[in-house]
């Protein structure tokens, strides 16, 4: 059999700045605090820094969407690169840290530094960025995919990813109780993490009296946009031995997209491009489903979560409302704990990367008063929905 | 239909005019390969199935049914009405032929998964926005 080429990279070093909304921080301060963080956590210096990587790029519009690029932290930090990528046309926000396991595992770079910077709660603050950027006077024009959606009203992912949870709905007769639990398991957990945004308590009852946003979904099914940055070091495996923690070896990763990359051309309305990197993710694997003990899965949108959980078999297709029901299954203390920092709902909208981040913190046991019993050996780390989507199955060595 | 004035149009240019402006005609348009016959959406240089250059708009019957819909309630845009229901409507010619819309001459609750649909224009000035009604009342 061909080489799992990623099994040679590593991730030794985790890096998270404050994260809170509107911070008034300027987004590459921030973002240097997450990168100097995971620099120190994998005990190295800035000059073994020789990779760098990074989702989406640096980006004017929307607003608050990217913090920093690469030409930015790369020179406030003096970094002497071999090699570097940054970019937004990738399996999902992750597709970065993918791209950097394969750097290290074909010997581009030894140490590539990931980041995720985001101040969109600033952002929004300060005017908001609003709908294509159209808030007075003329309105813009739609163009590319927006061509076909703003149009016809449907802003936001929001009314996107409802589409997809109504046809579930539809199709499997998920329920608005079930989909709850996504919201309301992530707001248990993020109980016990200090950084995370939502931290009082949340009831079903709560739940079902928010306001609708899109049905099914409500406000409690939408994520909650932040200030904030994350990092992490992507080592090759062999100089991993010499940092200061456990090794947190990459044991295979998904990026596979086999239908039509939009939100309202996917072949299957239940399903998103989760589906096929998830399949590919365990064609690189000899570890199945049921090995997995802690799932931090993209929940920028409750039902995508689901979406997830389905596609990487922890359940049967359609069966993702039964799964999460009642969330004792999905609990920190469950069969598959999930989301165990308050996922992106209730802990920030960190975009992606706060999901892997979350995933080496639990394999290192470093999850504090949120660490999952047994000491965990396999996690995956998921991100995306609609058309992106990424995901990396990690193990303790 | 009287224009909204808070709907957001398309830049129209040669590739999608056929498509929305068709509607001044009163016919939903999309490009359709020469050869072997498959509808094409959104519009593309080359027929995704046989790879056939030779491409032309053509009218469909206008006629779908509702795949998917979600009621809107949240106010995006300052000024507007909430809530409203967006679809998404596979048309009858093909199987995947699908676009998303918005479902009107009904209120939003009437939209289901199944609902019968065809198409109807707001007339937008520069564009034709393609909406779609129950075919038979809710």
């Amino acid at each position: 059999m061909t080489e799992i080429l990623e099994r040679r990279a590593a991730i030794t070093g985790l890096g998270q700045s404050e994260v809170g909304r509107r911070l008034g921080r300027d987004p590459l301060d921030l973002t240097l605090d997450a990168c100097l963080a995971a620099i120190e956590d994998a005990g190295l210096g800035r000059e073994d820094v020789d990779g760098l990587a990074t989702y989406p790029g640096a980006m004017p519009m929307p607003r608050g969407f990217s913090g920093a690029g690469i030409p930015e932290v790369q020179d406030a930090l003096r970094l002497e690169l071999r090699w570097y990528t940054g970019g937004i046309e990738l399996p999902g926000q992750l597709g970065a840290v993918i791209d950097a396991c394969l750097a290290v595992a074909a010997g581009l770079a030894n140490h590539v530094l990931c980041f995720r910077s985001v101040w969109e709660a600033s952002a929004q603050g300060g005017g908001g960025r609003g709908p294509a950027g159209g808030r007075e006077g003329r309105l813009p024009r739609a163009d590319g995919f927006m061509e076909w959606t703003l149009p016809f009203r449907a802003y936001s992912p929001a009314n996107w990813v409802a589409l997809y949870a109504q046809r579930h709905f539809h199709e499997y007769g998920t329920t608005r109780e079930q989909l709850a639990q996504i919201a309301l398991t992530a707001r248990r957990n993020a109980a016990g993490n200090p950084k995370a945004v939502y931290r009082q308590p949340l009831s079903l009852d709560d739940y079902l009296a928010a306001p609708l946003i899109s049905t099914p979904l409500c406000l409690y099914d939408c994520d909650v946009p932040v200030d904030g940055a994350t990092a992490l070091v992507v080592s090759r495996r062999e100089l991993a031995r010499d940092g200061p923690h456990p090794v947190v070896g990459v044991q295979a990763v998904g990026s596979a997209i086999r239908g039509r990359p939009s939100w309202d051309q996917w072949d299957d309305l239940t399903t998103m491009a989760l589906r096929d990197a998830a399949a590919m993710l365990w064609e690189r694997s000899d570890a199945r489903p049921g090995d997995v003990d802690v799932a931090e899965l993209y929940d920028g949108f409750s039902f995508l979560a689901l979406a997830w959980l389905e596609a990487l078999g922890f359940c049967g297709r359609g069966e993702g409302g039964g799964f999460v029901e009642g969330g004792a299954r999905i609990a920190r203390e469950g069969e598959l704990p999930l989301n165990t920092q308050g996922g992106q709902l209730s802990g920030g909208r960190l975009h992606g990367f706060g999901f892997l981040h979350e995933a080496c913190l639990q394999l290192r046991g470093d999850g504090g008063a949120r660490q999952v019993p047994g000491s965990p050996r396999l996690a995956v780390a998921a991100a995306g929905g609609g058309p992106l989507a990424g995901c990396l199955l990690l193990e303790r060595a | 239909m009287a224009p909204s004035p808070l709907r957001i149009l398309p830049r129209i240019h040669p590739g999608n005019a056929h498509f929305w402006q068709g509607g001044a005609a009163g016919e939903l348009r999309f490009l359709r390969c020469a050869a072997c016959r498959t509808w094409l959406h959104p519009p593309a240089p080359r027929c995704p199935q046989c790879l056939g250059r030779e491409l032309a708009p053509e009218a469909v019957s206008g006629r779908g049914r509702v795949v998917s819909f979600t009621i809107n309630h949240k106010a995006w845009v300052p000024g507007e009405d909430q809530p409203y229901a967006i679809v998404l409507v596979e048309l009858a010619e093909q199987p995947g032929l699908r676009l998303m819309s918005n479902l009107v001459g009904c209120p939003p609750e009437a939209a289901r998964i199944g609902l019968e649909v065809r198409v109807r224009f707001e007339d937008c000035g520069e564009a034709f926005v393609p909406l779609f009604e129950p075919v038979d009342d809710p």
